[in-house]
């Protein structure tokens, strides 16, 4: 079977842009208004006078008038300007920057927008580098030169159009006035500055790889089509939803209850690594530590998914079950989670192995589920999927989150991890400590070694709570006798 | 042949009743017996379709498409009691931010596409426009691994949860996933396992809660689950109407759901296990570049070329904040929330990162530093930072 790979849309190279360029416009066409708009200057340059020059420090005075921000941010959206092509720098032509002071910059004339559907051809750019070349010979830099021998080259087959094409246009315009040759040259040389760019340079034409299909294109709406549609609206008309109250109210819950975990709204205990480059907050919160911190101990009360997820306190919530000899909700619900998450191959083992002992009658762990939920999973054990056990573990899940979750934190078990918590004072670094850490960043532990680690104590943990074969024991005494 | 059966009461009160009595019954009998006639042979049934065109029965479709449309807008708004920003007038404001690039990174020789966190909190990987992928502890800013694509614009890169290995992959169609080694000298690509195969470019990929899935999104306009192990499809999701060029796994208890933003300006819900589309929201008016969950899981965020970033409720099963500002005029690339879900931080096409707060709709803080557009933004798994990756070859860590 060959996979044929569809060849992407062409049009589909100016979808991104074109969105933002559109309200750039309304923008620039904003600043050139004669009463409103940024105050424009006549320039000498050399003995011919440009007119209509602006300032850089007048147009970012402007922006930030207008868009109400900072100097800052104004600047930065004048630089988006120059780097587009919009306005461009008379002095430092190179450099597509809008400097606060006093530089000079022009508009450029919309022919030369980069919303024109057009796409910068090479041709073009090869008439416009031979026509520079007829003008004055060596005038073009190394980047350009480099550029004009590459396109002779690829261009050979039309070379003669093109250096006709520059003849002509060199001709037309030296019967232009000398201002507006000026002019227009500066213009001309802006719009290629911006669309091909010197080799290192970072140019805001960049783009990405090509959309390949275009949204814009109706679908062809067959019936096929309308019957999915409606199925889908059917059903999410039917699917219950909250209030905005209440699904609101619950977001604002979450940030409150985290608010003090966050490391950019509080700070982290003792100090965060990436401020201050010692990574004792790392330490202290690693996998296998024996003391966990406080702010660990208190999100483990945050919810059943909290502490589960954090393996250091999923330990702790095994010790409690484990005096309380009700370890096997949650062994069932880790074994469902392997099979869930694990590869497909080894399914049907996993799925043998969890029936025989978690859901067999007398199996050594066997779960207490409802009996509708036990026959539906145990009838799709026949034929084992990945969410063959979905039901029960949500079941088991549910049950642990109501009930055995609120008994844990109530426990002596979780008082006491609560108790020997550590708190790590704040670190107070004097700058040259902080020189003195920058230089002794610790490596820490690779994480595949740590892997590695973890492997071998989820080996020796299963080999100590292996179900124990209560046939196999009751003949060993019987043959002891 | 039907039977008239004609009862002839004789009530001896009258004979004028006795009479009228007979007649009624009768034709009361006559009449059934006519109608019967009529029903004797059990009626052809209409052949329905071929007599109605079939344009009508589309434009039938398409007119119960559109009332079931507004009956889902109306059943949203039935529920719409109060805006986000009202239920956030009782939390307190944000302070002053200060936030810096506290590590940069350089080594890449093209533009940074794609990077994620490694579990360890410290250790990140990255890929860009030259085919690199390079694995890096950033706290000591020392390069780990590297690995070259046989591609070009890889766009898509992932940590595995064991911190063993990496997926990426891009304009080569498919996602292949590079177990990590120990050894430094060993030639990582003699290893590589080829997982998933599109029809086009590879946009974006996740590894599920173990090393052994992995979930893609591609241009062909589909999201696919694979084994990683056999490299079988497990599951795929088509309904987006053009490119898809973002994923995120839901960070429930249940962990299974995903949502997906694409060229069609629609963000999709998924059922990882029938591939089914639960959710869906269209309120961007342009490409959606990047979504990603709350940390409860019962929202998300997506940022766009419209240069706006969305809220979307899940619960309550629509759009509850939009975060934009007039000065902000180039599409987002990339978000992604604080731990607490309070800061949402976007990638700008402009060059900047914007800050928002999530609760009341304000921009927090602007900043500043690259030198060309951010594609890609990460928080760290501890959310003591965040990790962004621009066109001008460098990467930054912000804290």
């Amino acid at each position: 079977m060959t996979i044929r790979t569809a060849r992407p849309n062409r049009a589909q190279h100016f979808q991104p842009r074109l969105y933002c360029l559109k309200k750039l416009e309304s923008i620039l066409l904003e600043m050139q208004d004669t009463k409103s708009g940024v105050k424009g200057t006549e320039q000498k340059l050399n003995i011919t006078t440009i007119p209509h020059v602006i300032a850089g420090n007048d147009t970012i005075a402007w922006i930030s008038n207008k868009m109400k921000t900072t100097t800052e941010e104004a600047q930065a959206f004048g630089t988006m300007l120059v780097a587009y092509g919009y306005i461009y720098p008379l002095q430092n032509h190179k450099k597509l920057v809008m400097c606060n002071d006093s530089s000079l910059y022009r508009f450029q004339t919309p022919y030369f927008w980069p919303t024109q559907k057009w796409v910068p051809d090479d041709s073009d750019y090869a008439i416009y580098l031979a026509k520079r070349n007829i003008r004055k010979k060596g005038v073009l830099e190394p980047y350009e030169q480099a550029h004009y021998n590459h396109l002779h080259e690829w261009l050979n087959h039309k070379w003669d159009f093109i250096v006709m094409q520059a003849a002509e246009q060199y001709k037309a315009g030296k019967e232009r006035k000398k201002p507006d040759r000026v002019v227009f040259d500066c213009q001309e040389r802006a719009y290629w500055m911006v669309n091909r760019p010197p080799r290192c340079a970072h140019s805001a034409m960049d783009c990405g790889p090509e959309r390949l299909i275009d949204p814009n294109t109706d679908e062809k709406t067959t019936f096929d089509i309308y019957r999915r549609k409606n199925m889908f609206y059917q059903q999410a008309i039917m699917r219950s939803k909250v209030k905005s109250s209440v699904s609101l109210g619950a977001l604002v819950k979450y940030i409150t209850t985290y608010k003090n975990h966050d490391p950019f709204l509080a700070s982290c205990l003792p100090s965060n690594p990436w401020q201050t480059d010692h990574d004792a907050y790392w330490t202290l919160n690693m996998r296998r530590v024996e003391v966990p911190t406080k702010m660990r101990v208190e999100r483990w009360s945050f919810s059943l998914f909290e502490l589960l997820s954090d393996l250091r306190g999923r330990d702790d919530f095994k010790i409690f079950l484990k005096k309380e000899f009700s370890g096997e909700n949650l062994a069932f619900w880790e074994a469902a989670e392997e099979l869930k998450w694990g590869t497909s191959s080894s399914m049907s083992t996993k799925a043998e192995t969890i029936f025989k002992t978690f859901l067999a009658p007398g199996a050594p762990r066997w779960i207490n589920i409802d009996g509708r939920t036990m026959g539906l999973t145990v009838k799709g054990l026949e034929h084992p999927h990945r969410y063959v056990l979905e039901a029960a573990q949500t079941h088991v899940f549910l049950l642990m989150k109501k009930d055995t979750f609120f008994r844990y934190l109530k426990s002596p078990t979780y008082k006491d991890i609560q108790k020997k918590a550590l708190n790590p004072e704040p670190h107070n670094f004097s700058p040259a400590n902080l020189e003195q850490n920058a230089l002794n960043r610790s490596p820490g532990i690779h994480p595949i070694i740590l892997w590695q680690q973890e492997e071998e104590e989820k080996a020796k943990a299963a080999a100590a709570s292996a179900p124990v074969d209560v046939k196999a024991m009751m003949s060993k005494i019987d043959r002891k006798k | 042949m039907c039977v008239c059966v004609c009862v002839c009461v004789c009530v001896c009160v009258c004979v004028c009743v006795c009479v009228c009595v007979c007649v009624c019954v009768c034709v009361h009998f006559y009449l059934n017996c006519n109608n019967m006639k009529y029903m004797r042979s059990p009626p052809t049934p209409e052949m329905a379709t071929q007599e109605v065109p079939l344009n009508e029965t589309l434009a039938h479709l398409k007119t119960e498409s559109e009332t079931l449309k507004s009956k889902l807008e109306e059943e949203r708004a039935k529920l719409h009691d109060v805006e986000l920003h009202q239920v956030a007038e009782k939390v307190e404001g944000l302070g002053q931010f200060v936030m810096k690039t506290r590590r940069t990174l350089k080594g890449h020789g093209n533009k940074v596409l794609c990077m994620d966190w490694c579990k360890d909190k410290r250790r990140i990987v990255s890929s860009s426009q030259d085919g690199k992928v390079i694995v890096w502890d950033a706290f000591t800013t020392n390069k780990e691994h590297a690995v070259t694509m046989p591609c070009t614009w890889v766009m898509a890169c992932a940590y595995a949860p064991s911190g063993c290995a990496v997926a990426c992959g891009g304009l080569d169609n498919k996602c292949s996933v590079y177990p990590l080694s120990l050894d430094k000298n060993e030639n990582l690509a003699a290893k590589k396992k080829s997982v998933a195969m599109h029809t086009n470019y590879l946009s974006a990929c996740s590894f599920t809660n173990s090393d052994m899935q992995i979930l893609t999104s591609s241009g062909d306009g589909t999201c696919a689950l694979w084994d990683v192990e056999s490299g079988q499809l497990l599951q795929s999701f088509h309904g987006h109407a053009a490119d898809v060029l973002c994923l995120d796994l839901a960070p429930s208890e249940t962990g299974n759901t995903f949502v997906s933003g694409g060229c069609d300006k629609k963000a999709n819900v998924w059922d990882m296990r029938s591939g089914q589309c639960i959710q869906s929201f269209e309120t961007h008016e342009s490409d959606i570049n990047s979504v990603r969950y709350y940390p409860s899981g019962d929202a998300f965020a997506s940022g766009s070329d419209d240069a706006t970033c969305r809220l979307y409720d899940l619960r309550a099963d629509r759009e509850v904040a939009i975060y934009s500002k007039d000065s902000i005029i180039f599409g987002v690339s990339s978000v992604d929330f604080s731990l607490s879900g309070r800061l949402l931080f976007g990638g700008y096409n402009d060059y900047t990162i914007n800050v928002w707060d999530v609760l009341k709709g304000t921009r927090v803080s602007i900043l500043f530093g690259h030198e060309n557009r951010v594609s890609t933004l990460r928080v760290s798994p501890d959310g003591t930072a965040f990790c962004t990756g621009s066109w001008d070859h460098t990467l930054r860590i912000w804290a």
